[in-house]
Formats: C-alpha cells, structure tokens, sequence
C-alpha cells in the first residue's frame, strides 16, 4: 500500500498522505490546546458567551454522537471485512467508472458532520481506495436530499435542479483534479 | 464462532477503538471551535458585509461560506435572507455551496487525517468550484428561464 497506513490507522509512515497514528493525536492535543486557551482568554472577556459556546459544543456533541458511533461500526466492519484487493477493485486505481459512481452515491447519502467522516475515509485509504474518490466523496455531501424541500422553499425547484446537476459534475472535475495535482 | 473468528473480532475492534482514539483529541478540538463560531458569528454579521458589486459579492459568498460552519439549512436561511435582502444569486450560490464543500474550521482536522496536501489542494479546488458553479448554475437559469 505504498507506505500507507493500514487498518485502525496508527503506526507506520503514512507516505506524506497524512499524520502517522502518533502524529495525529499530538497535533490534535496542540490543537485541542490551542482551542482551550482561546476559550480561557475570550472567558475573561466574556464569561456570558463562553457559557453559551460551551453549552453549543454540547449540543454538537450530543447531534454527531449516532454518526460518531456509525462510522466507528463501519470502520470495525471495514477493518475486519474490506480487504485492500475488495477496496481496491472498487474504490481503487483499477475501479473505473463504477468507482466514480459508488463514491458520488456514498457521498450523497451520507449523514452528520463532514469530519466525522475522515477516520473511516484514512482508514478506506489504507485499504486502497484513491484520493480523487474521497474528494469526491466530500464534495457530494453538498447534495443533501433530506434538505432538498427546505432548499426548494427558499430557493425554487429549478435552481435546486441545476444547482445538484452541476455540484455532481464538479464532484467529478474536483476529484480528478486533485489526483492531477497530487502526482 | 470458532476462536481464530473470535480473535480476528477482537483484534479489529481494538484497532479501530485506538485508531479513532488518536483523532478524538482533534474532533473535541474542532467542536468546541464551532461552538465558539456558532456564539461568535451571527447571521447578521454575515449579511452586512456584501455590496452590490456581483463578482465581488460571489467570491466573497465563496469565502464566507468558506470559513462558516454549521448545519446546512442556516446556509439556506441566510441565504434566503441575503436574496431579500438584494445580494445577487451568484453570491448565495458561492455561499451556500462553499458552506458544505470548504471547511476552514476543518481544515486542520483535515489536514491530519487526510493529509495537509491532500487537505489544501481538496478545499483550494472547492472554493474555486463554488465561483464556478455559481456562475453556472444562475448563468443556466437565466437561459432557461
């Protein structure tokens, strides 16, 4: 796997493709740091707010937890059944078109926070599963069909139409351009 | 379930529980950082910064949906609000659309997981597409009525 990372996604060099296991969570620590002092300085200014974000984080919290708790399951399940040929052949250099076509429908019907999902996108990585793919994974998450009836409200039925038509297109520019750029 | 099942179970959660461990630190990080923004940032600070200038207005739509966060309908609520206001569409097309697709806030999570490269070159492209498929989608429109 050309250096990557393998299974649960710790140890090893992860050839410049992200942080090692190690890596990601001192940086995280740094980061969740960094995070803290900013609410420490902001709560000498304002103690009201800062209540008020703590208490936002919660709710946060609380809304991503069924996803957090999804995507644990299905990196267990893709760490015990996905091998890196599986991934490989449909998610992989050699996958083609139905590759293209099975991250843009994952992509779509995919629920929760965007970062929730990069555990298990490191993880479909290790096994094979090519960058351009995961960027175009995330960029469908744009098409949010249970959301569709509130755009529609807002916006009308025909920009919603055009609109998804082309995020979908671009998805697919998107991903082949970042496989461009990065090799 | 023969024991060698049992063991490959085992193992594979355990690898799992610990690979997400190591990201945890950064999730709770960029949690606490939207709910600053969420307090921080309100809508009304968003809408007083357009002009009525529509190229301008679209980048600067990509760039705060950009560096916004949140559930997608506040997007479309002020969104809505930016259209009664009388910003153009391209603008809240490069807003709403830059909201989902570019993640400043994520960036560093992002960058971590997936790598900085990988994490740069995916956002940099994302904001250049949400210009672009603003201007495509309001130009469709307006051609097909």
């Amino acid at each position: 796997m050309d250096g990557r990372m393998d299974g649960g996604g710790d140890g090893g060099k992860d050839g410049g493709k992200g942080i090692n296991g190690g890596g990601t969570f001192r940086y995280g620590i740094y980061f969740l740091i960094f995070v803290m002092s900013l609410y420490a300085i902001l709560f000498l200014t304002d103690s009201g707010k800062i209540y008020r974000a703590l208490r936002m984080s919660l709710d946060i919290f609380i809304q991503i937890l069924p996803v957090l708790v999804l995507v644990i399951l299905l990196m267990w399940i893709s760490s015990y059944f996905l091998k890196p040929k599986t991934v490989s052949k449909y998610l992989g250099r050699e996958s083609g078109i139905k590759g293209w076509i099975l991250a843009a429908s994952f992509g779509i019907v995919s629920h929760g926070s965007i970062y929730v999902w990069y555990p298990l996108l490191k993880e479909m990585r290790g096994h094979g599963m090519r960058d351009g793919l995961i960027a175009v994974f995330l960029y469908n998450r744009a098409v949010k069909i249970p959301l569709i009836p509130v755009m529609v409200y807002y916006f009308g039925a025909v920009f919603v139409s055009v609109l998804t038509v082309y995020t979908v297109i671009a998805s697919l520019i998107e991903g082949k351009l970042v496989e461009m750029l990065e090799h | 379930m023969d024991g060698k099942t049992r063991k490959r179970i085992i193992t594979s959660f355990r690898k799992t529980i610990k690979g997400f461990g190591t990201m945890l630190p950064m999730l709770f990080g960029i949690i606490l950082l939207l709910g600053l923004f969420k307090v921080y940032v309100t809508p009304e600070m968003i809408s007083s910064v357009f002009t009525d200038r529509p190229f301008h207005d679209t980048m600067l739509g990509a760039l705060i949906g950009s560096i916004s966060t949140g559930n997608p309908i506040t997007s479309y609520i002020i969104g809505g609000g930016l259209l009664d206001d009388g910003v153009s569409l391209f603008a809240v097309t490069s807003f709403i659309l830059a909201w989902v697709t570019v993640g400043m806030v994520q960036l560093p999570a992002e960058a971590a997981i997936l790598g900085k490269r990988f994490a740069l070159t995916r956002n940099g492209l994302s904001f250049v597409l949400a210009i672009l498929v603003a201007m495509a989608t309001v130009m469709t429109i307006e051609v097909i009525g």
